[in-house]
């Protein structure tokens, strides 16, 4: 059931790629997404703090940065 | 040119003094850096109710070198003190364990959770990133980190290489990453399932015997611990206000995965605790996560959701939702709601004790950070931009991890103790940019 989950959400994942070809903006559209907040790694610093509580808390890290080593907390 | 009169000639000799005091001035001017060096700055408090607390600051430093060559340089330092879980089940009456170093004890109440406060670190982690392109469209990144605690070494290298096509609107990258870690723990390793020797005058006729009995659970001084990880990326600008990324990760770790100051509850039939066990684990994990994000520029802030899911041959998947809401005050200031959802499965040698009369299985821990458990934050985020620019920044959030009763049958008076107490944190930070 796990494994059939995970394909089908690599499966809805891929899908959705493949659609991309025709998405995306000019040069000169790009006024929002310029902005510093829409970086995917806007507020680095509290994304690094919270992924390393988590790290520390849960079993599992990474997905949006590389998930192993550097601490002894867990 | 010629000179037509004394008014002409003293005008002249004025314009060309002006423009040489002119050039002169602003030759004497510092020519401004158009991309300065960018410091990020923040202090966090965490703490937990009767457990853990710590504090953390860390300085990130940035500088684009021109043509969007960046470094990246990194500190981090942490303090730990407090109390932890040991893995041991609360008993009807008080008792007594041995500190992981062998070196004195400590007593929990009746009913309580065994906790081990001897828990207490101070972590200071370095690192560097420099970032460049090296064609229109390929952009390489390569970084190094180092890691030291009192009882923990780590040094991480990282390398990734991505591509920018249609238009910058779509970005594919391939990262990996390699830890070596190494760890020391005061009083060395301890020998898997050995039971803990703890001191009592009744049972032992002297300390050297002690002694011997505590030497015979102790292994090796360390061990090492190597972590793989591989990432793939796809990022696409979805449209005006919106950007999505995906990323398939997967993770390998060799080496020494049991937690030196763990204990497992051996039990008997009426559940009362015979021995406590040092867990032990498998010698390797292997982890895939698959990370979605979507950002949102709607007109009165910015949307930020993420969805991640994580499966791995210990048998623990978890869920995660992570939502971000920034409102804008004014021009110069927003309110940022946070909230968090996290869900696991338990790893299959994840037991909240061990029965007296089974054998005691290859792999087992009773750390509930293993067991099947649900967690959630909820936080806000006050940010301002200052006068001169600079930002300020004040987060406060509310942690709680509710640990769950994976379908083990508590024996006796287990049935009595909380078995899978909840955990809660407060989060404070203060961030400030320049």
């Amino acid at each position: 059931m796990q494994k059939l989950l995970s394909r089908l959400l690599l499966l809805s994942m891929l899908t959705s790629l493949g659609g991309c070809a025709s998405l995306g903006v000019k040069p000169w559209q790009r006024d929002l997404l310029a902005k510093k907040e829409m970086a995917l790694d806007a507020e680095g610093v509290d994304l690094g703090l919270d992924d390393h509580i988590y790290f520390s808390k849960e079993a599992t890290s990474g997905g949006r940065a590389f998930a192993g080593g550097g601490c002894g907390c867990n | 040119m010629q000179l037509s009169n004394k008014g002409s000639i003293a005008s002249a000799l004025a314009t060309a003094t002006c423009s040489l005091l002119a050039s002169q001035s602003v030759a004497a001017e510092t020519p401004s850096d158009p991309n300065p060096w960018q410091f990020d700055t923040a202090l966090l408090y965490y703490g937990e109710t009767d457990r853990v607390t710590a504090i953390e600051g860390v300085i990130n430093a940035s500088k684009d070198f021109g043509d969007e060559h960046i470094f990246n340089g990194k500190l981090v330092i942490d303090a730990l003190t407090g109390a932890s879980a040991t893995g041991a089940v609360a008993q009807p009456y008080a008792q007594t364990f041995t500190r992981p170093s062998g070196q004195g004890q400590y007593t929990i109440g009746a009913n309580e959770v065994p906790l081990d406060d001897t828990f207490h670190d101070t972590r200071l982690q370095v690192s560097g990133q420099w970032t460049q392109p090296i064609s229109e469209n390929y952009r390489v990144s390569g970084g190094l980190q180092m890691s030291n605690e009192y009882d923990y070494q780590s040094i991480v290298l990282n390398g990734s290489i991505a591509r920018d096509f249609n238009q910058k609107n779509s970005t594919l990258s391939l990262g990996m990453s390699y830890a070596f870690d190494t760890i020391k723990p005061e009083g060395g390793l301890p020998v898997a399932f050995s039971s803990m020797a703890v001191y009592d005058d009744d049972e032992y006729e002297s300390e050297d015997e002690y002694d011997d009995d505590y030497n015979a659970t102790r292994n090796d001084d360390s061990d090492t611990k190597n972590t793989l990880d591989l990432m793939l990326g796809y990022t696409q600008v979805i449209n005006r206000r919106t950007i999505m990324q995906f990323n398939y990760g997967i993770s390998k770790v060799d080496g020494y995965t049991t937690d030196p100051f763990k204990v497992l509850s051996v039990v008997d039939s009426e559940g009362y605790t015979q021995a406590n066990l040092y867990e032990n684990r498998p010698d390797s994990r292997t982890k895939q996560s698959f990370f979605w994000q979507t950002k949102y520029a709607a007109d009165v802030g910015v949307a930020d959701i993420s969805y991640r899911f994580s499966t791995d041959d210990w048998e623990i998947d978890s869920h995660t939702v992570d939502t971000r809401f920034r409102f804008y005050l004014s021009e110069n200031s927003y309110l940022q709601p946070h909230f968090r959802y996290y869900r696991q499965s338990a790893a299959d040698f994840y037991r909240p004790f061990l029965l007296q009369d089974q054998a005691i299985p290859e792999y087992a821990s009773a750390d509930y950070r293993l067991g099947e458990m649900t967690a959630y934050t909820i936080g806000l985020k006050y940010g301002m931009t200052l006068e001169n620019g600079d930002e300020l920044g004040f987060r406060l959030e509310y942690y709680q991890q509710d640990p769950k009763n994976a379908g083990f049958n508590a024996p006796g008076v287990l049935q009595q103790m909380d078995l899978y107490p909840s955990v809660k944190a407060i989060i404070a930070q203060v961030n400030y940019r320049f």
